[in-house]
């Protein structure tokens, strides 16, 4: 549905050829490469093409006779469809919160973790668990396991009787992502620390400065190409999220995202056309997002060269 | 006829715009241009993989038939259905279908029509079918285009003992009035459990289901004979309020997520007293190591103002138009739908996997009905009295009971019960719900009213 435009940074190119080098010579080294540049273009961007011929389609599965062009009533439904418009905005709401309270608890786990201490390997190693727990297995349990109002675990150690998911719906589902998601900031973030050059930490503490200080006048500016990539790197990911509004809420509740939206106009209303649509709305989101992504990266890797 | 390279494209334009999850399961395909060998795609329900396991043995040796069984999840299944045979690319000659999609698939000209082969063979013994089961396969045409594998309806399930304790007897026949009754008094009667569970969780098979009979027999309807939405009558209203305050004054526990299988695992644990769901269900609750077992008794589905308000679903076989190999196809409809089947499932696999409801003779079986004997009984008089053409007060403009038989129903009833299920968790009124909901189900009428 989704495929992403990742070019790859701009590398300074090879040492300026002699003027006199001809053409064909150029060519002669370039040709080989080309078979391999030609199939990395139709893996990578061919299905995006096609999903951007149907999105200008009239294409509903079940209506074959009227199948025609549509030009832009796709897109026009996509933005005046109020369903449409509201996950669009859910989306916003779920990915800005998602991103921003698991890198802060990745932070603070992260530095946690930066610390020596006895069975550290073994501690990291729990925190990431979550990261790899398959994403329809995690949304399971969090609907089972731990919301659910007879047997869940939250109503058992608090001795409540909360319905958790129906008194708040979008916070139940933000809650199992940045379970899933803040062991992914925390192992971007403790990266980033182990990376701070040591003297200048010394030499501030024999100046006097109180741990505070060094947090915020070296760890936090040391920090902050980190913290935008990984703000940056979940974003993308978490846009594209459809397990856990799909397995928690069924889309209910106003907590249908953009992908939840897309699965049900191409699986419900079997209507193709509108749901490549939206799909290609998503990828430019996505490409924009992933754009400031790339820079981040290629910022930091400008970093490791001038170091 | 279109070339097979542009349809090959075209399926791939449609894999391309799915996650990998539309491309996957593509096996199982035999060879195309041996007439003995059939491929079938299937749902993943756990009667096709009884299906699936005793084919070899029980029908490909004995015709010489080799069956290719291609089985994926439902909302997969339907979507490879409808790229298979809206482009008649004759990949599969079989597929599962329910009673939503065979007349829609029929009137597009995508299936074979069955007729001539049932006439042929007469040990099929078409009459043996269900009434109304054979009536929702039958198109608008008046030609059979499906065979039942397995057909449900729904009815009232409840916990005897529970109502003996409070001195309540459930009618064979009770009205909506008389259960909400019910679920008042014994909603408490053991710690933590609930009067009633009904379905909360949204989607055009989960929530609006159930509230769609009730609002049948409440005097409701989605759309009237000249395609007037009706979302917003008093009677559809009425239905809506009763039910939401049902569910959110002696309902389960988070209701609003609750689908078939939340209530069935409230129910086994013991969590609510009653349960208005699929006829399928009671075969679950009177498992061998169900805690329940034994304690349950079985009324038709509530009524107000109709006969009968118990919905009517089954899973079919049906044969694609485009296929060539129809006479080995329907060697096999005639095995698996067949009287045959049953017998060699429940010999085989035990009585308790027979697939029902689709038969009269099933229910004459003394060995299935030594298993179900408690619920057998209610379920075919459950089935035999569904009337997917008249399901209400008034007449319809489409078949179908908890359903309206139209191609939009699948995301305008998933749009609407989004809508209702906001209201069971007390997000919004129903009126407000119902508003919103008769805009859509407007939006759908406009198109059919030119």
């Amino acid at each position: 549905m989704t495929t992403l435009d990742t070019r790859p940074a701009p590398v300074t190119g090879p040492p300026a050829q002699p003027r006199s080098a001809s053409k064909a010579a150029r060519w002669a080294r370039r040709a080989p490469l080309l078979p391999a540049l030609i199939f990395t273009i139709a893996v990578t961007q061919l299905p995006f093409v096609a999903t951007l011929v149907i999105s200008f389609l009239q294409w509903n599965s079940l209506a074959p006779e009227n199948r025609g062009f549509a030009f832009l009533d796709n897109y026009l439904a996509v933005v005046t469809d109020p369903n449409l418009r509201s996950s669009v905005l859910t989306t916003i709401l779920l990915t800005a919160s998602v991103v921003l309270v698991s890198l802060i608890l990745g932070l603070g786990l992260a530095l946690l973790l930066d610390n020596k201490f006895r069975g550290r390997g073994l501690v990291r190693t729990m925190l990431i668990a979550p990261f790899l727990v398959v994403p329809v297995a995690a949304a399971l349990l969090w609907k089972h396991a731990l919301y659910n109002p007879e047997y869940g675990l939250f109503n058992g150690l608090l001795g409540t009787e909360v319905d958790w998911i129906s008194e708040m719906p979008l916070v139940a589902v933000v809650a199992s992502l940045v379970w899933q998601w803040t062991p992914f900031m925390m192992l971007i973030l403790l990266a980033g620390l182990q990376s701070r050059p040591l003297d200048a930490v010394e030499a501030a503490a024999i100046d006097g400065a109180s741990g505070f200080q060094v947090f915020r006048y070296l760890t936090l500016p040391h920090l902050r190409q980190y913290l935008e990539l990984g703000a940056l790197l979940g974003s993308i990911y978490i846009v594209q999220n459809f397990d856990a509004v799909f397995t928690i809420t069924s889309g209910g509740l106003d907590t249908a995202n953009l992908p939840y939206t897309i699965y049900q106009t191409f699986y419900q209303a079997h209507d193709y056309g509108q749901a490549s649509a939206a799909g290609v709305v998503v990828v430019i989101g996505s490409i924009i997002i992933a754009t400031f992504a790339l820079r981040a990266v290629s910022s930091l890797l400008k970093d490791e060269v001038t170091r | 006829m279109r070339s097979p390279t542009r349809r090959r494209l075209a399926a791939l334009a449609v894999c391309s715009t799915l996650l990998a999850a539309g491309c996957a399961g593509a096996g199982g395909i035999g060879d195309p241009d041996d007439p003995n060998s059939i491929n079938v795609l299937m749902v993943n329900n756990p009667q096709m993989l009884d299906i699936q396991r005793l084919t070899a043995e029980h029908f490909s040796k004995r015709t010489g038939v080799k069956v290719n069984f291609t089985v994926l999840p439902e909302n997969d299944v339907r979507d490879k259905i409808s790229q298979d045979f809206t482009s008649q690319a004759g990949q599969y000659d079989i597929a599962t279908l329910s009673n939503y999609e065979v007349p829609i698939y029929a009137k597009n000209k995508w299936l074979a029509p069955l007729d001539g082969f049932i006439a042929a063979d007469p040990g099929f013994d078409q009459q043996d079918v269900l009434e109304p089961i054979r009536q929702s396969l039958t198109a608008a045409d008046g030609k059979v285009y499906a065979q039942p594998f397995y057909g449900e309806s729904s009815f009232l399930m409840y916990r005897k003992d529970i109502l003996a304790a409070k001195n309540l007897t459930m009618p064979d026949r009770p009205t909506w009035q008389q259960v909400a009754e019910i679920a008042s008094t014994v909603d408490g009667a053991e710690p933590g459990m609930k009067g009633i569970c009904l379905r909360g969780q949204p989607g055009w098979g989960q929530l609006m289901a159930p509230l769609t009979t009730v609002v049948n027999t409440f005097g409701g309807t989605w759309f009237t004979q000249d395609w007037q939405a009706k979302l917003d009558s008093p009677e559809f209203t009425e239905a809506t309020k009763f039910y939401v305050d049902l569910v959110r004054n002696h309902g389960e526990a988070g209701a609003p997520q609750a689908g078939f299988a939340e209530c069935l695992n409230n129910m086994t644990q013991g969590k609510v007293a009653m349960w208005y769901d699929a006829t399928s269900a009671a075969g679950l609750l009177e498992a061998q190591d169900s805690p329940v077992r034994g304690k349950l008794g079985f009324a038709q589905a509530p009524v107000v103002r109709t006969k009968s308000s118990g919905w009517l679903y089954t899973w079919a076989f049906a044969v694609q138009q485009a296929s060539n190999k129809q006479q080995a196809a329907w060697k096999f409809l005639s095995w698996a739908s067949g009287k045959d089947y049953e017998t060699v499932a429940g010999q085989q696999l035990g009585w308790s996997k027979v697939p029902d409801g689709k038969r009269a003779s099933t229910y004459q079986r003394p060995e299935y009905l030594k298993l179900g004997g408690s619920y057998a009984g209610a379920t075919r008089e459950a089935i035999a009295t569904a009337d997917p053409r008249n399901p209400g007060v008034q007449p319809r403009p489409a078949y179908g009971i908890q359903f309206v038989g139209i191609p939009e129903f699948t995301n305008l009833g998933t749009q609407v019960s989004q809508e209702i299920s906001s209201a069971i968790a007390g997000r919004e009124s129903v009126d407000e719900a119902l508003r919103a909901a008769q805009g859509l189900a407007d939006k759908v009428a406009k198109k059919y009213r030119n």
